[in-house]
């Protein structure tokens, strides 16, 4: 039985979804698309996991959406609505996701996953058993991780460097 | 009282929007936006089961998750930037020339 919180998250969560993809300005699809996975910490918070939904609006909503607007406004395209998407390609689309919906939907309605249930009494809110396999079991992936991040912001901000500007700056100093 | 499946029909719905935008989109900034949303429905999986289990691993997972797609989205926007800057545009059907 599901209750009205999460049917309302559902809307929230598939609709802006759905509109980030389909809105005709692309401004308005970065938008969207920061509200849907603002609903997806909605879950995080109603499976009892407040850390991970804190984690998910500082780097999805607070990052990763902001750069995202930040490139729209950069590129500015001609036109976001190309005439590329021709009708064959938006049916093929259409029938590909349909197909893995109920292939994938089907599988898992008589799956055995049906008859799980949670846990009557929801885990303690206990960000120290995070902390603590983060430090202790984890912790090399937590170092490789910190090097992969920072790689790949320097390779971003190599990426996107102008040459032209430095040559242009060159001879003052 | 929400089941595990539940959450497990709106990660398939979400993945399936995703793989709808990368079929049929051709603006590179609308296939990143399909990548997340098919990241984010894993992530919503992946806790679900830590909450059914439960168990803080999963947590620690999609942690873990969250830091490589925000690394995978910056080198994706500096790609797009560089690419407009040569093209100027961001449609992928105009990129012809990176194939060979």
């Amino acid at each position: 039985m599901v209750d009205s919180v999460f049917i309302g998250l559902s809307i929230i969560t598939v609709g802006s979804a759905i509109l980030s993809l389909e809105s005709r300005e692309l401004l308005y699809g970065g938008i969207a698309l920061a509200i849907s996975m603002l609903g997806i910490a909605g879950y995080f918070i109603i499976l009892d996991a407040p850390f991970v939904a804190m984690f998910q609006i500082a780097v999805y909503v607070g990052a990763v959406a902001v750069l995202i607007i930040f490139t729209v406004m950069l590129v500015r395209a001609p036109n976001t609505v190309t005439k590329k998407e021709t009708r064959k390609r938006k049916i093929a689309g259409i029938l590909l996701g349909l197909g893995f919906l109920v292939m994938a939907g089907s599988i898992l309605g008589n799956s055995t996953v049906t008859q799980l249930k949670f846990n009557e009494n929801a885990p303690v809110f206990d960000v120290q058993a995070i902390g603590k396999g983060l430090l202790t079991y984890y912790s090399p992936v937590l170092i490789v991780l910190a090097l992969t991040l920072a790689s790949a912001v320097i390779g971003a901000l190599a990426l996107a460097r102008r040459e032209d500007i430095e040559e242009r700056n060159e001879p003052t100093n | 009282m929400n089941q595990p499946t539940d959450f497990l029909y709106i990660a398939i719905i979400l993945i399936s929007i995703g793989i709808y935008g990368l079929v049929v989109k051709r603006n590179a900034l609308r296939l990143i936006f399909s990548i997340e949303l098919i990241a984010n429905a894993v992530n919503l999986a992946l806790i679900a089961f830590s909450r059914m289990l439960p168990s803080p691993e999963g947590q620690i997972f999609v942690l873990f998750s969250i830091a490589i797609s925000a690394a995978e989205v910056a080198v994706g926007l500096g790609i797009i930037i560089v690419a407009y800057r040569f093209y100027k545009d961001i449609d992928i059907t105009e990129y012809k020339n990176l194939k060979n």
